[in-house]
Formats: structure tokens, C-alpha cells, sequence
């Protein structure tokens, strides 16, 4: 039965399993991978999209939850890595191997729209269940303070 | 786009020199992975070539070389090498993976080798390309060569000035002969204009727009998902299936056994449940019913090994090195302590999970690989697949992780092995997370008796390091091939601390979990142990544990590495040099929030010398890590923030080892299975983090892995200092800080 969702901006239509994971859904099924797997237990953060804006663990996220709501990726953020925390990233050179950062980037994206000024408590709230083997944490923590200086 | 794309060896050739429409220089780069055998390879023909600079009327320079990315910045760092003695623009040349070619041993990337083994060889190519696009400008131009300069990817001479692009001149340039790769001049390194300059990741919009492709991204029309069922015990083996439940799942195509065997294979292979996509695969592979022949190994524990280690111990070693006679110092000085060290078994915890996308058909085969040894891949699926090396392309792809679990092919040829049971079709083998964790290769579990010894000025009279691993070399090596005990000590065999009396033992733990290099390999291990012990002796000396090291390394001298004569010596003041600075940025000796403490440690390892300062402080009984100050030199710099960024990144990964990591094995399975029972350092963890580089003019060195092994002792130091209690084995235990 086909499940229908808003996908980062354009009505998306799937005809999968109700009990697929989102991230398989976008990964397999419509090729988009730039969400990641890391552990399908939503323990990493490697998955995490928006889902009516909020940061969501797309690998324990039954497709069939999704019908109706809206969900964003990493490639929905901007078609072309202006978006301002995408632009952060690039410029304290975040990124080592990059494979866990596709997840970061939307949980600070969420962080940011719902607190603007994060303190580093809240960053330590809302980033801590994004692990980085690549340790580049003190990176992320540097590119999200600097966007206290300017409204997203 | 910034992606790795693969050239296949037969197209770049054409479109190079055989168009006659492309500069293209050939060069040799090291054979190994590892940086010191660079220099011996250097004097070997550089034939058949695995490096090659490209350079084509339209101004683009194409790097192609076999050095995977998996995070440690070499997209970065080997272009702006090249560049600087091309005189171009850095973001102008374009890394291309090379082909693999079975007629060269090896393309591995590892051994925090890949800057140091092509430094020379990047700068004469880049030497001679600018020679001869100078050359060929001149006689254009009908004037001396020397009246000729390169800049900015243009030859430009005279006054009023005239200039032709690098593109402009590519035709005429590729019909002259090439330089002498040896003898070619090189710029000078004051001139350097690229090189030592802070430089953002050549990848990064890649990886902060999700466009950056991995393996497990790789998508081939028509290819299956396959996970597999292996057995959960070492060494285990299949004895039956039953495939009917996992064959009604939707989606799941087929169920397939399989074997591996011989140098590589970490299992005996398995059952794999091939489906349209990659949840199908994992819902099959749980509905699947497999019985297992566990074998000798379901016995092994860490409680059994922790048996063999003690019974070891308690019988002399094997010796290693033997200088003086460090048991009758011992016996006869007024100062004397002994003290154990433990260590566990470690994870590589790769953000990306194994895996492997192979098809083969019958006229040749295609791989696309997250791998640090895209030759061993190859040379795997040529075996699995029959058909000759040369007809397998390997796709070398961007890595999430690598730090060594990425140079083994256990996972290539579990992938080469499915796709040579469905022919013709693609299939990509996806290891879960539960996969990853329990079917590693890991660091080495060990444990060390050390006994030291100080003579009434405080110096070090005897220095005895025992030590007894599941050693790396009895895991890989054919029996009699490989020393199976100095490698477990890395430069732990070279200690810089005077003593007239040392020795070293080592005896053979026996154990079926397989070990091979993770971040920092032995150095991991050897560097707590040495840098917590002579902290140790500086505490029962009554001294300053800055100064007593400091003191006991002495003047100024280059130390032969032992057993390792053709490795570069530890220059004792280089090594000095990183411990002042470090002492001098972290502040050293001046005084600190009441509760924490300072512990300072310094290590030799990839030929790069490293120094921590730790603050840490134990609060309701769990240890935090406040401020980490680094020191290191690892030769001249190519990228500062490069470097600054893998030792931050080692710093975390050495805060794992200290913190968290443990695997723990139990009737002969890991016990730890994903991150609720496994933990990584989160962001709340992380210490505030200062790097300080050494602006040498030395050549470079590694930098990938030399962070690492001063995080644990560093950190174990500061909570002595604090606490007065001495952390011996890792992680650290909050029933060890009570």
C-alpha cells in the first residue's frame, strides 16, 4: 500500500513494507543517501532527519508513522550546502571522515531553530546523542556557538 | 564535485599521452604504506609506475595516486605538495584514486605513512612538470629557460610581461623528455607558498551536504543487499540451516551459504539472505534458522585469558633486549616498585559498517570498496571470482572511518564470495552494527609486570618492562616469519629514559579473537604503560615528573630503535622539545581549581613525537577530563589545521581507550554488541582541546595515529595528581578512583 509523506518540500509516494524503517526507505528505496547508518538502534545519530522539524531517528521510524507529516534531509537543507550551519561546517572544517555528520548537521539544525543562543549545557543536551568516531566534537561545538551572532 | 571517481588504468593512458593533448608524469611513491621504508624504496626503479600527475589544456591538474580518504585529510594534504612546487593554485589539482595493478605489491593506505612516503616523490613530480611547461615556454618564446618563471599556473617572462597557461603549453610540454625525477631542482622551502599554510578539507562541501559518496552509499543498477549470519564463536563453523522463515520475508530473493578461508578471513564464512534492500536482508537474516558448530573456542573468556596472563607472568619471558643486569639492580637498589598494567581488547567502531559491493562476470569483475588496501581487496575478489587480477576493477571509495579495521578484506571476500554465487549480479554485503562490533579484528588485550629501580640520585638503575599479549604478529604471521613479541612493544622497546639496566620479556597469550592494527597499533598500549610507570618512579623519586623525565632522557642524542635498525632514530631533542612546549602552553606548575589535577606524557611513535598535558579532576567518583595541551612534531607541517584536526581526533579516540573501551569475550563471543553496551565519548565528554605544532623543517611525519597514545597515560597522571590514585588498567574503573 502506497504511503504518502512530504518529502524535503515535494509530496514523495512509497509502496514499501508499513514497518520500514524511514531510513531504509530513503537510503533503498529512493536512493537518497546522505542519511546514514550507523547502529539501527537509534543510539548513533548517523539517521537523524526532521519530522515536522523535529530531529528524529529515522532508523527506528516506521514509514508508515511518516504518512502525512514532513520530513527533511540533509539534501532538503539546501541544494547546494548554503544553509547557514551547513556553511558553519565548512568553515571550522569540521568534517573528518564526514560519515556521521550528515546526522550532526540536522540535530544542530533542529538545536538552532528552536534555540538560537544555545548554551553549551544545550548543546551538550541536543548533540549528545550524535557520536563521532573521528572525536571532531570540539569542531561541532565551535560551529554551532557562532550562530548565536546570527538569527537562521 | 569533490568525489572520489575511479579512472580505469587503460583510459587515463589514452586520454594522457596517447591524445598527445596531456602533460602526464609518472611516478613512484613507496611501495608500503609505511613512511620509513619510503627511503629504501627509493633507490628501487620506479617501474611500473602507480602515481601519475596529469596536466590538460584546460588547466586542470589530476593528482592520480592509490591513497584512500578515510578522514585523516590526505585530499588535502598530498595536493598542496604538488601544488606548491607546480606553482599552481592547491584547489586546481583534482586526487583521483589510481587502479589498482596486481604487478605492484601494495597501495595501502596506513601506518600514518601516506604524507611521509610521498613528500619527495610528489614535490620531484611536481618539480618536473614545472621544468618542462617552462621549457616549453622558452622555446616558444625563443629565450633562456632561466629567464622564465612559473606562477599561478602560468610561465611568464619579461618585461612588459608575457605569459602563457599551463594549459596553453601542455602539447608542447608533453613531446619533451622528462627530468630526471632524482635530480630535478626543487623549490626552495623558504619559497613555499602552499605548503605550511592552514588549508580547509578539499572534501568538506561534500560532507556537509550529504553529497559525499562511501561505500555503503555505492548503488549499481539491479544489485542485491545481503547481511550475513556468521557464527557468533571464533572460529565457529556452519552446520545447518534452515532458510524457509527468512525466504517469506518480502523482499528477501535468496539465501545463500558460503565458506571463507585462508589469509584475511576473520570468519569461516556464513549464511547470507540476499533482498531488494538492505532492511528486507536484516528482517530475513533474523528470521533465519542456523545451527552452529561452535568449536574449541567456545571456551575462551576474558576471565580465562586474565588466567593465562597471570600464569605467564609468573615464569620468566622470553627476552627481547637485555642491557646490564636489571634483576641484580633491582635486588640491590635502595628504591624499588613493581606495578601491573592491563589492557583489553579494543574495537575500531567505524562510524561506517563494513562493507563491500561486488559484481562479477564472466569476463571480469567490479568492486566498489571502502578500503585502506585496495590491492588485498583486488587480489581477494580475483580469487573468489577466478578470473585473473588485472580483469577486477576496485573501486576505492570515501571511508567512514578507517583507522586500520579497513585494511583487512575479511569483508571483501565475504562480498566476492556471495557475488560469485549469483552471477552476473550485483550484490552489496552490509555488515550491521551488532556485525562490526562482534566480528572485528581488535587491538591486542595485554598485560605488563614493570619493575623499576632508582639509585640514590634518583636515577633510573633498572628499567624492567614483562609483557604478555594475544600479540598481533601470532595472528598473522607464519609461524618462525615474524617476531610475535618486540612488534607488541612498538617504541616501548625503545625507551628514551637512561638506565644502565633494562630489560625486556614477553610471552604468547593464546587466544582465537582476531587482532590486527587499530589507531596507534602497539603504541596504544606501550604508551600508557611506559608513561604511567616513569611517572611512577617520578613520584617515588620525590621529583617533578616534567623534570624527571626531562632529566632521564638527557643531552641531546638520536636513539637507535631497537630490532628496527633502518627506522629513523628518536632524536632526544625533538622529543624534549614537545614536552617543554606542552608543559609551557598547559601551563605546567602553576596552580589549578582546587580537585584537579596535572599529568603530563610524551611518546615516539610513526616517527612524529608527541606531548600531553591532562587536567582531570574525579567528582562523585567518575573521572572528567577538563583541558587537553598538546605538543607535536611531526616535521615540517602541510596543512597546520590538518594536523591539528587528527590530533584532536586521536585525542577522542585515546579518550575512548582510557574511558570506555572494552570488549569482553565470553564463551568464545564478544559480549558487546552496539552502542548502549559499548560507549563511545560523547560531546558532553569532550575536553576543551589545545594542539600546538611544531613549525619544523624536518621532513614530515605521521600524524594520523601519534595523538593517541599520550591521551591515556596523560589523563591517568592528572588523576594521581589529583587523587594520589594510580590508574593501571584501562578503561578506567570508578572502583580503581575510590
Amino acid at each position: 500500500m502506497a504511503i504518502s509523506f512530504t518529502l524535503n518540500g515535494k509530496s514523495q509516494s512509497v509502496d514499501v513494507s508499513p514497518d520500514m524503517p524511514l531510513l531504509w526507505v530513503l537510503r533503498d528505496t529512493l536512493n537518497m543517501t546522505g542519511t546514514k547508518f550507523g547502529c539501527g538502534m537509534a543510539l548513533c545519530g548517523a539517521c537523524t532527519v526532521h519530522i515536522n522539524g523535529e530531529a528524529t531517528r529515522s532508523c527506528i521510524t516506521p514509514i508508515s508513522s511518516v504518512a502525512g507529516k514532513k520530513v527533511t534531509t540533509i539534501e532538503g537543507l539546501s541544494a547546494d550546502g548554503s544553509h547557514p550551519v551547513q556553511q558553519a561546517w565548512m568553515e571550522e572544517d569540521v568534517p573528518q571522515c564526514g560519515y556521521c555528520q550528515s546526522g550532526q548537521i540536522m540535530s544542530a539544525v533542529a538545536l538552532l531553530s528552536k534555540k538560537p543562543n544555545p548554551t553549551d549545557a544545550d548543546i551538550d543536551d541536543a548533540m549528545s546523542g550524535n557520536i563521532c568516531r573521528c572525536g571532531t566534537y570540539q569542531r561541532i561545538r565551535k560551529a554551532i556557538h557562532p550562530w548565536q551572532l546570527f538569527p537562521l | 564535485m569533490a568525489t572520489v571517481s575511479v579512472v580505469n588504468r587503460r583510459d587515463f593512458l589514452k586520454k594522457g599521452a596517447a591524445g598527445g593533448a596531456a602533460l602526464v608524469i609518472g611516478f613512484h611513491l613507496t611501495s608500503s604504506a609505511f613512511g620509513d621504508q619510503a627511503k629504501d624504496q627509493e633507490e628501487k626503479t620506479p617501474n611500473p609506475f602507480e602515481a601519475w600527475v596529469r596536466i590538460t589544456p584546460d588547466n586542470r591538474v589530476t593528482l592520480i595516486l592509490g591513497k584512500s580518504e578515510m578522514g585523516q585529510g590526505i585530499m588535502t594534504a598530498l595536493p598542496m605538495i604538488l601544488a606548491d612546487e607546480l606553482c599552481v593554485d592547491w584547489k586546481q589539482v583534482k586526487v583521483q584514486q589510481a587502479p589498482t595493478n596486481p604487478k605492484v605489491y601494495d597501495l595501502g593506505t596506513g601506518g600514518s605513512g601516506s604524507v611521509a612516503g610521498s613528500w619527495l616523490p610528489l614535490r620531484r613530480a611536481g618539480a618536473a612538470a614545472r621544468e618542462m611547461l617552462v621549457a616549453a615556454a622558452a622555446k616558444q618564446w625563443e629565450v633562456s629557460p632561466d629567464t622564465c618563471k612559473a606562477q599561478d599556473g602560468r610561465v611568464i617572462h619579461g618585461h612588459p610581461q608575457r605569459s602563457l597557461s599551463y594549459g596553453q603549453l601542455v602539447e608542447a610540454a608533453s613531446k619533451l623528455p622528462i627530468p630526471n625525477l632524482n635530480t630535478v631542482p626543487l623549490k626552495n622551502s623558504d619559497d613555499f607558498t602552499v605548503v605550511g599554510h592552514d588549508t580547509r578539507r578539499f572534501e568538506g562541501r561534500d560532507k556537509a551536504t550529504g553529497g559525499a559518496k562511501f561505500g555503503i552509499d555505492s548503488r549499481v543498477p539491479g544489485m542485491l543487499f545481503a547481511v550475513v549470519a556468521r557464527c557468533p564463536v571464533f572460529g565457529g563453523k556452519l552446520a545447518s540451516f534452515d532458510a524457509t522463515k527468512a525466504k517469506a520475508v518480502p523482499g528477501v530473493r535468496d539465501v545463500i551459504p558460503f565458506e571463507t578461508s585462508g589469509r584475511g578471513a576473520s570468519t569461516t564464512g556464513g549464511v547470507a539472505v540476499l533482498a531488494d534492500n538492505s532492511w528486507a536482508a536484516i528482517q530475513g537474516r533474523n528470521a533465519l534458522e542456523v545451527k552452529w558448530e561452535e568449536g574449541p573456542a567456545a571456551k575462551e573468556s576474558t576471565a580465562e585469558l586474565q588466567k593465562q596472563f597471570l600464569a605467564n607472568a609468573a615464569k620468566p619471558g622470553r627476552v627481547l633486549r637485555n642491557e646490564g643486569d636489571a634483576d641484580s639492580a633491582f635486588s640491590s637498589s635502595p628504591k624499588k616498585i613493581e606495578a601491573v598494567y592491563e589492557l583489553p581488547f579494543a574495537p575500531h567502531a567505524c562510524m561506517e559498517p563494513m562493507n563491500c559491493t561486488v559484481q562479477i562476470r564472466p569476463d571480469g569483475a567490479e568492486a566498489w570498496v571502502p578500503t585502506q588496501a585496495p590491492q588485498w581487496a583486488q587480489g581477494v575478489i580475483a580469487e573468489a571470482s577466478k578470473l585473473p587480477p588485472e580483469k577486477v576493477i576496485v573501486h576505492t571509495t570515501l571511508m567512514g572511518g578507517g583507522f586500520g579495521r579497513r585494511y583487512q578484506a575479511d569483508f571483501v571476500m565475504e562480498a566476492a564470495q556471495v557475488a560469485a554465487k549469483i552471477a552476473g549480479k550485483p550484490v552489496m554485503v552490509l555488515w550491521t552494527r551488532e556485525d562490526d562490533m562482534q566480528h572485528g579484528f581488535y587491538r591486542p588485550a595485554s598485560y605488563h609486570k614493570m619493575q623499576g629501580a632508582l639509585d640514590a640520585s634518583g636515577n633510573l638503575a633498572a628499567w624492567k618492562h614483562f609483557q604478555s599479549s594475544t600479540s598481533i604478529a601470532a595472528k598473522w604471521s607464519e609461524k618462525g616469519q615474524d617476531d610475535p613479541g618486540l612488534g607488541e612493544f612498538g617504541t616501548g622497546a625503545t625507551i628514551p629514559y637512561i638506565t644502565p639496566n633494562l630489560r625486556l620479556e614477553y610471552a604468547l597469550a593464546e587466544s582465537s579473537v582476531p587482532r590486527a592494527w587499530w589507531r596507534s597499533v602497539e603504541h596504544s598500549s606501550s604508551g600508557f604503560v611506559v608513561e604511567s610507570f616513569i611517572d611512577e618512579l617520578a613520584a617515588a623519586a620525590g621529583q617533578d615528573p616534567l623534570a624527571f623525565r626531562l632529566k632521564l632522557i638527557g643531552g641531546d642524542r638520536k636513539i637507535p630503535r631497537f630490532g628496527e635498525e633502518k627506522a629513523t632514530p628518536l632524536d632526544t631533542a625533538r622529543l624534549k622539545g614537545v614536552l617543554q612546549l606542552a608543559a609551557e602552553k598547559a601551563g605546567w606548575g602553576k596552580p589549578l581549581p582546587k580537585g584537579v589535577g596535572r599529568g603530563i606524557a610524551t611518546f615516539f611513535s610513526f616517527n612524529s613525537y608527541t606531548a600531553a598535558v591532562a587536567e582531570a579532576s574525579v567528582k562523585d567518583g567518575a573521572v572528567k577530563l577538563h583541558r587537553l595541551v598538546y605538543a607535536v612534531d611531526c616535521g615540517r607541517p602541510i596543512n597546520p589545521d590538518g594536523i591539528r584536526a587528527q590530533v584532536e581526533s586521536a585525542a577522542i579516540y585515546g579518550l575512548s581507550a582510557a574511558l570506555h573501551d572494552a570488549i569482553t569475550i565470553k564463551d568464545g563471543r564478544v559480549e558487546q554488541s552496539n552502542f548502549h553496551d559499548y560507549q563511545m565519548p560523547r560531546i558532553s565528554e569532550t575536553p576543551k582541546t589545545e594542539v600546538h605544532v611544531v613549525m619544523s623543517k624536518e621532513d614530515p611525519t605521521g600524524i594520523g595515529e601519534p595523538g593517541l597514545p599520550v591521551v591515556a597515560p596523560a589523563m591517568c597522571n592528572a588523576i594521581f595528581a589529583a587523587t594520589g590514585k594510580r590508574v593501571r588498567r584501562l578503561p578506567i574503573r570508578n572502583e580503581d578512583l575510590a
